[in-house]
């Protein structure tokens, strides 16, 4: 029987929705038995909101001084300790993820499946190879432990009725200390996390500059959602980094999503495949973006944005 | 700092439109326009930066795959690098041979820094250079958007979902380069022509004792879904209606 650990991601008081999500991938896994593991200083609040979660029979907590912040390094050779008598270990396909699994199926001494976007077996998934232009189905090991990361934008999260226990768990590998933590300089924003908002409004390079992109703001304010942007618009530096949505930024599925100025190319679609219904307005009718919309409308964004801004009241 | 090494892949240009291929078995690769890795030219562009700046004194160039990879190396050579090493294999390469493939190359050349793409365009893993920090038993400074290196350690910036993550770490260390870490120069005829002369090992994965397989099966390859053509609506009431209707607002 499958008995799967999953390394919870939060950020030392709340849980992140990645963590969620990558329980409802494991659900997918007939009769596993789903626990998660919380490596905190202090794991108490975050353990309490991770054994809410619907399908997990057990919170593992892991409280050391050293995992206050989350380093690879540090939590790679608890994690592979932790991981004895398990038959999957999943994470999430997150920057924590990314960093923090590969090295613990190196520990291990065992492959890694990045972005399981679909279960259809205990050991055998789908993911996306090529950025998405192709999906393979892939066939793993029985006799190895799986460490893979879950796509997020491929996944509900799981519901809040549970009640697992929580368990501490003592870990005694030897953490090194080569690596050490100095500063997050996190984008200081009141709005919903562009990585799982069910809204998204996101702005591209017609908007022409910084000040301009006030409008993209205040519009989603009004309809309570997170901001994004496009590559070319980081680039071109209307807004930092971490608001991009493509390849090479934010894979996102929001229920809504809302394009302006933003003319869909490749590697910009790549990140929003996944969403709900989205919505583009350019004022070139040849952009690629109204290919993959649901509804489109061309017009010019100075003028069309406003007017919608006011029409929702 | 002495030797920096540095993986080049050769993978599809970023520029070709991928397909599947209509039985399902592998994506369309004959007569597809060849590339490095564009994460690994980014890696290739730090470390000449290191070495020019005078904190480095050696860039060597590292490819595992095919004998046609050469053709990747004699690129990173003409960027500037001042060797190569081609690990020739005719198997599909997976993260773990990969980094196997690098601990012992790292084992034998004993580098300060090793410098790879956060992930491969073609198999988009994002592990190998996590997995190598691991058999090392090294730091690692993965999604890399800023690199300073003084007195025997390394202060990475790293772009993570939240914004910008600063830590330090002690060299030797594998940093992956993400995609703002810098822009790759473009390579001038007379480099090509000078790099022809500079030297290019090729050995066997075998030769370095690393056996290149994986235990990961592909069973089938598919096109990904592709979203329906929605409706085109005249003016932002039409807009709001079609949004209500959905009950989206």
């Amino acid at each position: 029987m499958a008995k799967i650990l999953i390394i919870a991601e939060h950020d030392g008081q709340s849980l992140n929705p990645s963590t969620p999500k990558c329980v409802k991938c494991a659900a997918g896994i007939d009769g596993g038995e789903i626990h998660v593991a919380v490596f905190a200083k202090d794991a108490a609040d975050v353990a309490a909101e991770a054994a809410k979660i619907e399908g997990v029979a057990k919170v593992l907590t892991v409280e050391n001084e050293a995992n206050e912040k989350p380093l690879a390094a540090v939590l790679a050779p608890q994690v592979a300790e932790l991981a004895d008598g398990y038959t999957h270990v999943f994470g999430p396909s997150t920057s924590f993820g990314k960093d923090v699994m590969p090295r613990v199926a190196a520990l291990l001494g065992v492959n890694q499946l990045s972005d399981v976007m679909e279960v259809i077996g205990p050991y055998e998934f789908k993911r996306p190879i090529y950025a998405g232009n192709a999906i393979i189905t892939v066939r793993t090991p029985e006799d190895k432990t799986l460490v893979a990361t879950v796509r997020a934008a491929s996944y509900q999260a799981a519901g809040t009725g549970g009640s697992a226990g929580v368990e501490a768990a003592s870990v005694s590998a030897e953490l090194p200390t080569h690596t050490r933590w100095l500063e997050l300089k996190a984008g200081s924003s009141d709005r919903p996390d562009l990585a799982t908002a069910p809204r998204v409004v996101s702005g591209g390079r017609a908007l022409g500059s910084e000040e301009n992109f006030e409008i993209i703001f205040k519009l989603a304010d009004k309809l309570g959602a997170a901001v994004g942007a496009s590559r070319a618009a980081v680039d071109a530096g209307y807004v930092p980094n971490e608001m991009q949505v493509g390849q090479t930024g934010k894979i996102i599925a929001p229920e809504l999503y809302i394009a302006i100025g933003i003319s869909g190319a490749i590697q910009h679609l790549t990140g929003i495949k996944d969403a709900g219904t989205i919505v583009a307005i350019n004022k070139d009718e040849d952009a690629p973006i109204f290919e993959v919309a649901d509804v489109g409308l061309v017009a010019d964004l100075f003028k069309a944005i406003p007017e919608l801004e006011s029409e929702l009241g | 700092m002495e030797k920096i090494l540095v993986g080049l892949k050769r993978v599809v240009d970023y520029n070709v439109r991928v397909r599947v291929k209509s039985d399902g078995s592998g994506v369309e690769t004959e007569g597809v326009k060849m590339s490095i890795n564009p994460f690994d030219e980014i890696a290739l562009e730090e470390a000449l930066r290191i070495r020019e700046k005078g904190d480095a004194s050696e860039v060597i160039v590292v490819s595992i795959g095919p004998g046609e990879a050469q053709q990747q190396l004699r690129t990173g050579l003409a960027m500037g690098a001042d060797r190569a090493i081609l690990v020739e294999t005719s198997e599909a390469v997976d993260p773990l041979s990969a980094a196997r493939v690098f601990k012992a190359l790292v084992d034998k050349e004993q580098p300060d820094l090793v410098l790879l793409g956060k992930q491969a365009i073609d198999n988009d893993a994002n592990q190998t250079g996590q997995m190598l920090a691991a058999l090392w038993e090294r730091p690692q400074g993965t999604f890399c958007s800023g690199l300073e290196i003084a007195d025997g350690k390394a202060t990475v910036t790293r772009e993570v979902d939240v914004g910008l993550e600063i830590i330090e770490i002690d060299l030797p260390a594998v940093i992956t380069a993400d995609l703002r870490l810098n822009e790759p120069r473009y390579v001038k005829l007379p480099d090509i022509m000078k790099a022809k002369k500079k030297p290019l090992d090729t050995v066997s994965a075998d030769d370095l004792g690393v056996t290149v397989s994986s235990d990961f099966e592909i069973t089938s390859y598919a096109p990904p879904p592709q979203r329906q053509k929605g409706i085109m609506v005249e003016d932002v009431a039409g807009l709001v209606n079609a949004l209500k209707e959905k009950g989206l607002v």
